[in-house]
């Protein structure tokens, strides 16, 4: 108890981020494990966790590091691809499940961060604007090549093709693992709502430590102030390449997530393309950026409330549209500000509500 | 033979670009502003030549002028709404971001009223194709009159620029807001008549985009806005011959690749040159490079 109140003001909040996780999440399984849940939402549970990872994944990015990125989708997209082809490689190879899962956990994290990397690495040189288109150039380009990828195995190994399944060359005992815009049918389905809560969770504690590190308050700095971040001797290219690796890493354990949930996985627009990266904005953006916390809840809420409200449905993207406009009018522009100050000081006056002021 | 008749679509489409381009290079050079919306303002301006001549029954030249007027209003509108509160916002994500909404609200807007299938627009263009090398080549009436209109805008917008005030007061803006102001220009409203002239071309570039490809969806615009970006940042951005020589050149390149490469992966090429470009000349073919100060 004692070590619990000394404990900073930070740390405390992560906690009581970490121990909201696991309350509703301990609710959600209940209630899933009981049968109180309807089937299409118990079919939500992991890809929610999947979602909630990528608006973390992107908050790092977009919040800690101040750089938009508009094709995390395509981060997404080679941790998916990655990891459904290791599993789905090693399905009769590696019989345990949570060894195959782990070991593809591993390699499509370790792919999409070498992505990542190799992304990063000439794009975090340019700014804001074109940052952001060229993250989106990205994304779309890992989508489309995924989309026309055929890889198969026979006795003497891998093949690989961007043609047709023809000029993959394999024998007759031959078997095609990725077939183009058709995907990969039949990757073991490792993952469950157990395990997904758990990236989530370690998820949110490598963010919310690099955020409280040295290296985290560096990022920060350089997203408060390039030139003056500099000037005090920070490694711009260092640490905007190591918050963008780790944001594409953590985007990779979503798509790992994602891609062991379904028996087909394809690249299409829907799933990886230019619209799921905005998707992602809009989580991140409604949480607050910036915001770790805000992020896990509006992604979680985001992507079931559209099952809740069904009735809804047409109207649902139309609504997000407009939320997104407006919230970021209200949160950013200079009128808004001054406006929201305004409303602040008229409440600090009345002396009976001096208590029920929000931070 | 072949190459040829590519070679000549590709400038067809080029010009495309180019239209859509000048918007996005107009914008950005003014309001130092990626608009991401531009895009979507064609596919507003498909849509009401749609309707205009499929329901209304009007003929194609009165439909264009409709289009273009509304969408002139659409982006005086989005300006005046969602860009302009955020001028002077602490991030330059805030406005980008806004933008975004912008683009996703339209589509969105339109695939609520008009619904996800996909229109059959009929050519607003009459022009007679021309036939070359006894019937080897044929080029389409729609790609002479993209071209020729892509050029007459051209010089249009040149002339406009340097020869008029409200030109002037554009380039002094885009130049230095603040000292422009101190000079007596209405600074919003050069921003609004940038937003203007640019949304009218996207309305332009719409009725050519549909009459050349013809089919309508909600995400119509999308697609060839991001690649006008693309030639936009090629051929420098702020500059409007180099959105022309950008826009041309990645036309030719798209669909040289889309019949030598692979149709797949012709988008893919496409963003690959926008990162080797802005990697090697950030500044792109025409632009200035300007440095940034504390």
């Amino acid at each position: 108890m004692k070590k619990l109140l000394k404990m900073s003001k930070t740390s405390k909040q992560n906690y009581i981020t970490y121990a909201m996780v696991l309350v509703v999440a301990l609710i959600a399984g209940v209630m899933d494990a009981t049968g109180n849940m309807s089937s299409l939402m118990s079919g939500l549970l992991v890809p929610v966790c999947a979602y909630v990872i990528l608006a973390v994944a992107l908050n790092l990015c977009v919040g800690i590091l101040g750089e938009l990125s508009i094709g995390h989708a395509g981060f997404m997209c080679v941790g998916a691809f990655v990891s459904a082809f290791f599993s789905k490689l090693m399905a009769s190879t590696i019989p345990v499940a949570w060894i195959r899962f782990t070991l593809a956990l591993i390699l499509g994290v370790g792919f999409s961060a070498l992505i990542g990397f190799l992304i990063g690495l000439p794009v975090l040189r340019l700014k804001g604007d074109y940052l952001a288109i060229v993250t989106l150039a990205f994304g779309e380009i890992i989508k489309n090549v995924a989309a026309v990828l055929y890889v198969g195995r026979d006795s003497k190994g891998l093949h690989f093709s961007l043609q047709d399944t023809m000029s993959l060359g394999l024998e007759k005992d031959g078997e095609v693992i990725i077939k183009g815009a058709q995907g990969i049918t039949g990757t073991p389905n490792d993952s469950n709502f157990v395990i997904g809560v758990i990236l989530v969770l370690v998820t949110l504690i490598i963010v919310n430590n690099l955020v409280n590190s040295r290296d985290g308050r560096a990022i920060m700095a350089i997203r408060d102030n390039l030139i003056a971040a500099e000037s005090v001797g920070i490694n711009i290219t260092k640490y905007k390449l190591i918050a963008f690796s780790i944001s594409a890493a953590l985007s990779g354990i979503a798509g790992v997530l994602y891609a062991h949930n379904l028996n087909t996985l394809m690249s299409t627009s829907k799933n990886f393309g230019y619209n799921m990266s905005i998707m992602i904005l809009v989580y991140v953006v409604l949480g607050g950026i910036g915001n770790i916390r805000g992020s896990v809840f509006a992604a979680a809420l985001l992507v079931i409330l559209p099952e809740l409200l069904r009735f809804l449905n047409d109207y649902r993207m139309l609504i997000y549209a407009v939320i997104l406009i407006v919230v970021m009018l209200f949160n950013w522009a200079p009128s808004a500000l001054a406006f929201r100050e305004k409303v602040k000081a008229k409440w600090k006056k009345t002396p009976d509500s001096t208590k029920k002021e929000v931070a | 033979m072949q190459f040829l008749s590519y070679f000549i679509n590709g400038i067809s489409l080029g010009s495309i670009y180019a239209i859509i381009a000048l918007g996005y290079t107009m914008v950005y050079g003014i309001a130092k502003m990626l608009n991401f919306a531009h895009g979507d303002i064609i596919m507003v301006g498909g849509y009401i030549i749609y309707v205009a001549v499929a329901t209304l029954g009007l003929a194609p030249l009165p439909s264009i002028v409709i289009a273009v007027v509304l969408c002139t209003l659409l982006g005086i509108l989005v300006e005046k709404v969602a860009y302009k509160p955020l001028r002077n916002a602490g991030s330059s994500l805030a406005v980008l971001i806004t933008a975004i909404g912008v683009s996703y609200l339209l589509q969105n807007a339109a695939l609520l009223i008009f619904g996800s299938s996909t229109k059959a627009f009929t050519s607003v263009v009459t022009v007679p194709a021309i036939h070359l090398f006894d019937g080897q080549v044929v080029i389409s009436g729609e790609v002479v009159v993209t071209v020729i209109t892509c050029f007459i805008i051209m010089g249009a917008l040149v002339l406009f620029i340097n020869k008029t005030k409200a030109g002037q007061a554009m380039l002094a803006v885009s130049e230095d807001k603040g000292a422009a102001q101190l000079m007596g220009i209405n600074v919003n409203a050069t921003i609004s008549l940038t937003f203007a002239i640019g949304s009218g071309l996207a309305a332009i570039a719409g009725a050519l985009l549909c009459s050349a490809y013809p089919t309508l969806t909600p995400y119509t615009g999308s697609m060839p806005g991001i690649k006008a970006f693309v030639a936009a940042v090629f051929g420098g951005i702020g500059s409007v011959p180099g959105a022309l020589i950008g826009g041309i050149i990645l036309g030719i390149i798209e669909i040289l690749s889309k019949a030598y490469i692979s149709s797949k992966l012709s988008d893919a090429i496409v963003f690959g040159i926008l990162i080797v470009v802005l990697l090697v000349k950030p500044t792109g073919i025409l632009g200035k490079n300007i440095q940034e100060k504390v």
